[in-house]
């Protein structure tokens, strides 16, 4: 059953499966573990994050295919929803057709740059996202009167999404409300997307994919016509980076530059699928917990330790809450030497 | 004589004013094992090159079934039947060698794009390259990464792919390069069985004239991108011009 679901991809460690088992309880459980507006709204963020990340890894992991546009599809699938919203009113209906439009408009997109560049050399391809998806950050944020520019777009969902519908008392405590609902549409359309797409790996044409990745020049002798992978891939990708953008737009009910289009977050992206480990799909998972947790309490819990050790000569200036970026960034480059397969592949070695 | 299977007219290429395979014209039959010799730089890995499409034809057309295959990926021209196996080893170095020989068999089976399936369950496909396996007798090291297998596996995973792909034209480029003297005949003998099949067509090229002998139907020589002889193995070998020009020493201890 459960090999069933997982696709036959075991994470073949204990340490491995403890971890994920663990990740999947608190994300699961995570309004009444703990209940907090910033602590649910950081689960959620996780949980659309792993989905995000995990697409980018069946293009990079799995496909060898570097792209610096997957923010940009991420961002049509937020905007998607938005302007459905916008523009057809809160309902579930708009809701749906703007993630499936999202997606839609990815691909496609995704279809015709890989079309035109995944012919040639790998690189070109890179450099084509590249100015493609600065291209789309610089029209959104011009095409103010659609998209609200720089300020971006702040929508209406669904009465039973919001904070204030209620549909209960209290459980453990919990306000039952629409917001709690929320999370768990999120919770259910991330893990639904992820199982989806370790299907995908695991099937004879994630095996292609590998192939391709390990020896293009053989692939194609063998039969394989790497460009249509390529840009299968490419398209499948996409599509689910978008819907991962639409649930993310659902959660925040906002969309704008900052949150989904900016190079930033494509520098996260790939910072959490180094860290977790490339071609292993779980990698997204705890890269993305991993990553997103140290953005958000990383600053809080040097806070702490720089005050505990208050007094001492230089520490605490090193420590100062301040400096989080600093030691996120030698985080980063440690977990990068000492694990260059990230770590799931450490952990299934040893 | 029937129509050949396979067949170059006029094949051409050029790298800037260096002609490397000079208007070849051969015709290759069903069930016939040619070697093609020649001196290093004659041309026969860029003549194999042209046939499997690697690179463009400068001039000369390939004919697979009196088939024009000009424009043709390699991917296509594989599907058509032309397989190659690679003289530089040329293999998915960071997968097991079984899943090296399912992703041929599987390519032949049409699954690729089956996005849903999943790949560990294609039991026939897995039977299939345990099969092939046994037969390269590599069966050992069915789970072994590709990289950490010796030289002399390697070329016979090479080897493995080619016979997994079962092409109507099988095309070897050297394929006991840098084998020991204890790997090189189950590949030899492997090849020798094809031919029993009669129903392959076989390109081989081979340096070691014992191994010629004993295998081919026909010679040609290639030199200098030409086709400079051609015909049966006795007659080829006991040309004077062959002997001295293209064969050199190695025929002096035969």
């Amino acid at each position: 059953m459960i090999k069933a679901v997982l696709s036959g991809d075991m994470p073949r460690s204990v340490v491995l499966a403890s971890i994920l088992g663990l990740i999947l309880f608190c994300l699961a459980l995570a309004p009444f573990l703990f209940p907090g507006v910033r602590t649910v709204d950081t689960a959620a963020r996780i949980c659309v994050f792993v989905v995000l990340v995990a697409s980018y890894d069946l293009l990079l992991g799995y496909g060898g295919i570097v792209s610096f546009a997957h923010t940009m599809f991420f961002g049509i699938g937020a905007y998607g929803v938005a302007l459905a919203s916008t523009h057809l009113g809160r309902g579930f209906d708009a809701l749906a057709g703007g993630a499936l439009a999202g997606a839609g408009v990815a691909a496609a997109l995704a279809f015709v740059i890989g079309l035109f560049s995944l012919r040639v050399r790998a690189i070109f391809f890179a450099m084509i996202t590249l100015a493609v998806a600065s291209a789309v950050a610089v029209l959104v944020s011009q095409l103010s009167g659609l998209t609200g520019g720089e300020d971006g777009l702040t929508f209406q969902t669904p009465r039973e999404l919001g904070p204030a519908f209620k549909f209960g008392d209290e459980l453990f405590g919990v306000k039952l409300n629409g917001k709690l609902l929320s999370y768990y549409l999120v919770f259910t359309g991330s893990l639904i997307l992820f199982l989806l797409m370790l299907r995908v790996v695991n099937s004879p044409f994630g095996r292609v994919l590998q192939a391709i990745r390990e020896n293009d020049f053989r692939a194609e002798a063998i039969g394989y016509r790497v460009v249509r992978y390529r840009v299968a891939a490419t398209c499948l990708s996409a599509a689910v980076a978008a819907l991962a953008g639409s649930l993310y737009a659902i959660w925040l009910r906002y969309v704008g530059p900052d949150t989904t289009l900016s190079m930033e977050i494509m520098i996260d992206i790939l910072l959490m699928v180094v860290i977790g480990g490339m071609g292993t799909m779980y990698g997204a998972v705890i890269g993305a917990t991993v990553l997103v947790l140290a953005q958000n309490y990383l600053q809080n819990l040097m806070g702490a330790a720089g005050s505990a050790i208050e007094g001492l000569p230089v520490l605490p200036q090193l420590l100062d809450a301040d400096r989080w970026l600093l030691w996120l960034g030698v985080l980063f480059i440690l977990s990068v030497y000492f694990f260059p397969t990230g770590i799931v592949g450490r952990l299934r070695r040893s | 004589m029937t129509s050949p299977i396979l067949a170059t007219e006029g094949l051409t290429v050029r790298f800037g004013g260096h002609v490397a395979v000079d208007a070849v014209s051969c015709a290759f039959q069903t069930g016939e094992l040619t070697a093609i010799v020649g001196p290093n730089g004659a041309g026969k890995t860029t003549y194999f090159n042209l046939i499997s499409g690697q690179i463009p034809a400068s001039a000369g057309r390939v004919l697979l079934r009196g088939r024009d295959l000009s424009g043709q990926s390699v991917s296509q021209r594989t599907r058509a039947g032309i397989g190659r196996a690679f003289q530089l080893t040329n293999l998915f170095p960071n997968l097991s060698v079984l899943e090296n020989v399912r992703l041929v068999v599987q390519s032949n089976a049409g699954q690729g794009m089956n996005l849903w399936s999943m790949a560990s369950r294609h039991a026939e496909l897995t039977e299939a390259a345990e099969a092939i396996l046994t037969r390269v007798r590599l069966i050992g090291n069915r789970d072994q990464t590709v990289s950490e297998l010796s030289h002399g596996n390697q070329r016979k995973l090479e080897v493995a792919l080619l016979i997994a792909l079962d092409p109507a034209v099988y095309m070897f480029d050297e394929p006991t390069a840098g084998m020991s003297v204890d790997e090189a005949p189950v590949v030899l003998d492997l090849i020798a069985e094809l031919k029993e099949q009669r129903d392959r067509t076989i390109l081989l090229v081979e340096h070691k004239m014992d191994v010629i002998r004993t295998l081919a139907d026909r010679i040609i020589v290639l030199h200098n991108g030409a086709l400079a002889a051609d015909g049966d193995p006795a007659t080829v070998m006991a040309s004077d011009v062959v002997q001295e020009a293209y064969m050199g020493r190695e025929l002096e201890d035969v």
